[in-house]
């Protein structure tokens, strides 16, 4: 193991940001972990942590593979960690929306330079990545539909041996994350998703371990075994079905992650926040699992509740 | 006339209401409409000013007024009464999630409706005003790919600067590109500075703005004499950044036209006293953008330089 500093930032006030990069093998530029580009990626971090542990002990047992590097990441903002901001420190700017990056930019515009640079030749990519909206999900694996040899990089979906991978098709906004442009850049790039951001599920941390080391074993690049997790159902988002509210107040929920609901099964029950009543009752649409639940007790209007998959 | 936009329901009592204020007169049908709107970003305060001094100065003299003006100052209205940048609880900036989407989270509910709401105007002005860290002289951003539609409207604006740069996919997303590509001519201000109002600012623009209502045969009133601005085709942009951290002290005057080789300014090491950087102009030209907040990181942006054009 090859310990590195990648790219370093200057502050007027603390020790200068150093991102560590972790390096195991030698010769080709296989495949780069990167863990926490915010500073809630808790449980993104840990994941990548446990990663760095695990394949430090195979290494030394001689099993990756010869002439093929591994790279990881854990995490590129502990600025932000430190002082429990999600986003940049002083621009509240966010690395994921920055990529490629910009050399003569502003700060987090050169920190995605800096480790865009030292990441973007790798042939696969894995970003251990959370979603905007609160809430937990059914831990899965998400390619975006851009890719060169794309038909090739959904089969590898099913590596991971996650039960869901997923076929995003990009919105204008996701146009300057690390996924979409390491897919640009002629990387096969993918995005893991674990059950929560904030919190270090000692399950779902060890599922997102296990996904990442699956996908490396299935590559060549770790000369090891373990077992093949789930089989890995593979859909485009789009034919996923969202529930969102179309009154606001409390959110008291009655299904959550990975229920199997039936159409017209109670989901939810919106409160009235003051009075007490109950204003609204969502029902499943469908027949199918619960992939997505928002975890905030209120919801406004227009809240992406409930995401469920057709069986 | 005060007339809502975009409602939806907040989690307890309240609503989210975007407001527009029309102003017509002879508003006979084909008559021209043009929309004013500003604040989407919430520490973006100059368009605030615009916005009360135009309602006020188009309602007390209607009669010179021929055809419909809607004045929009709010369209992040959370963000502003809470001196949030972006649109509270959601991650992405406001603008980046236009043409938005009736059946997306409420920003995007939001952003649906404004589109919709301008939708056939002949031109809209959306103005900005940078952020708290660069402070702008007035300008006028255009994309090359709008440029041969958009200039001749932007002479009109008693601007000091037109900027006509080349466009990242991620402005697809923004509320200007999303009206161009529907045939309403929209031109972005920038000026000024973030959580500041700069009177002679405002009154540049006004002056700006009823210049253009005028050439379009929409006002009768008087006018003023407009400035020539100056456009950056043809000429080079200079770059000033700080490689060091520490507090940034200004040398020049912001809009000042300084020389290759002049003192811009220095950063200072707080602790030491010391100076860590001297910022000097790689270029002759008007110092267009300055720093107006002192505290910088290694990479941090202190000004920008219109170049002459001549070498
Ligand atoms: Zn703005």
């Amino acid at each position: 193991m090859v310990k590195n500093i990648i790219y370093s930032i200057k502050s007027p006030y603390r020790q200068s940001l150093d991102i560590i990069g972790y390096t195991f093998g030698f010769g080709e530029l296989s495949c780069c972990i990167v863990g926490a580009l915010r500073g809630n990626e808790i449980q993104q971090m840990a994941i990548c942590a446990q990663l760095v542990n695990t394949i430090k002990l195979l290494e030394e047992k001689g099993c990756i593979a010869e002439n093929k590097s591994i790279m990881i990441i854990p995490c590129a903002n502990y600025y932000s960690m430190n002082i429990g901001k999600r986003f940049w420190t002083m621009d509240n700017t966010d690395i994921n929306r920055m990529f490629p990056g910009y050399e003569l930019g502003e700060t987090t515009q050169r920190i995605a330079d800096g480790l865009f640079k030292a990441i973007k030749d790798y042939k696969f990519g894995v970003q251990m990545a959370s979603f905007y909206q609160e809430g937990e999900f059914l831990p899965h694996v998400k390619v975006m539909n851009t890719a060169s040899g794309k038909e090739e990089a959904y089969k590898f979906l099913s590596d991971f041996g996650l039960p869901y991978g997923l076929i995003r098709n990009p919105s204008p906004y996701d146009t300057t994350t690390l996924n979409y442009n390491w897919q640009i850049w002629g990387c096969q790039a993918f995005s893991l998703f674990a059950t929560y951001t904030e919190h270090i599920g000692g399950q779902s941390t060890q599922a997102a371990v296990n996904a990442a080391l699956r996908f490396l074993i299935a590559k060549g690049i770790l000369k090891w075994s373990l077992h093949p997790g789930s089989h890995t159902r593979i859909l485009n988002e789009d034919n996923i079905w969202r529930i969102s509210t179309s009154c606001a107040g409390i959110l008291k929920k009655y299904e959550s992650v990975e229920a199997e609901v039936k159409e017209g099964d109670l989901l939810c029950e919106i409160i009235h926040p003051i009075e007490g009543n109950t204003i609204d009752r969502v029902v499943s649409p469908i027949d199918g699992t619960v992939f997505f639940s928002y975890n905030k007790q209120l919801v406004m209007e227009h809240t992406d509740i409930f995401n469920i998959i057709p069986f | 006339m005060i007339k809502s936009v975009s409602i939806a329901a907040l989690p307890v009592t309240e609503n989210l209401v975007i407001q527009k204020n029309r102003i017509e007169n002879n508003a006979l049908p084909g008559c021209k409409r043009v929309c004013i709107v500003t604040g989407t970003h919430g520490d973006e305060l100059e368009g605030q000013y615009v916005c009360a001094r135009l309602a006020k100065l188009l309602n007390n003299e209607k009669q010179k007024l021929s055809g419909i003006i809607d004045i929009y100052p709010a369209i992040n209205p959370l963000g502003i009464d809470s001196v949030t940048r972006g649109f509270p609880m959601f991650d992405l900036d406001m603008n980046r999630i236009f043409p938005g989407s009736p059946t997306g989270s409420l920003a995007e509910a939001v952003a649906y409706d404004i589109v919709r709401d301008i939708e056939g105007a002949d031109i809209c002005i959306d103005i900005h005003s940078s952020n708290i860290f660069l402070r702008e002289i007035p300008q006028i951003r255009v994309s090359e790919q709008t440029e041969a539609m958009l200039f001749p409207y932007a002479l009109m604006l008693n601007v000091d600067l037109i900027w006509i740069h080349t466009a990242a996919t991620v402005l697809e997303s923004t509320l200007a590109h999303t009206l161009n590509m529907r045939g309403i001519k929209t031109l972005v201000v920038e000026m000024g500075v973030g959580m500041r109002i700069t009177e002679g600012y405002c009154s540049q623009l006004i002056d700006g703005i009823l210049n253009l209502l005028h050439e379009l045969g929409m006002w009768s009133g008087q006018v003023q004499q407009t400035k020539t601005p100056i456009v950056s085709k043809d000429r080079g942009v200079g770059f000033l950044n700080s490689d060091a951290a520490g507090i940034f002290i200004p040398n020049v005057s912001h809009g000042d036209y300084i020389r290759a080789g002049d003192l811009v300014g220095k950063v200072f090491d707080p602790l030491t006293g010391n100076i860590v950087e001297n910022a000097i102009s790689p270029c002759d030209g008007v110092l267009f953008t300055l720093r107006e907040y002192p505290v910088v990181f290694g990479g941090s942006l202190l000004a920008r330089i219109m170049g002459d054009g001549n070498g």
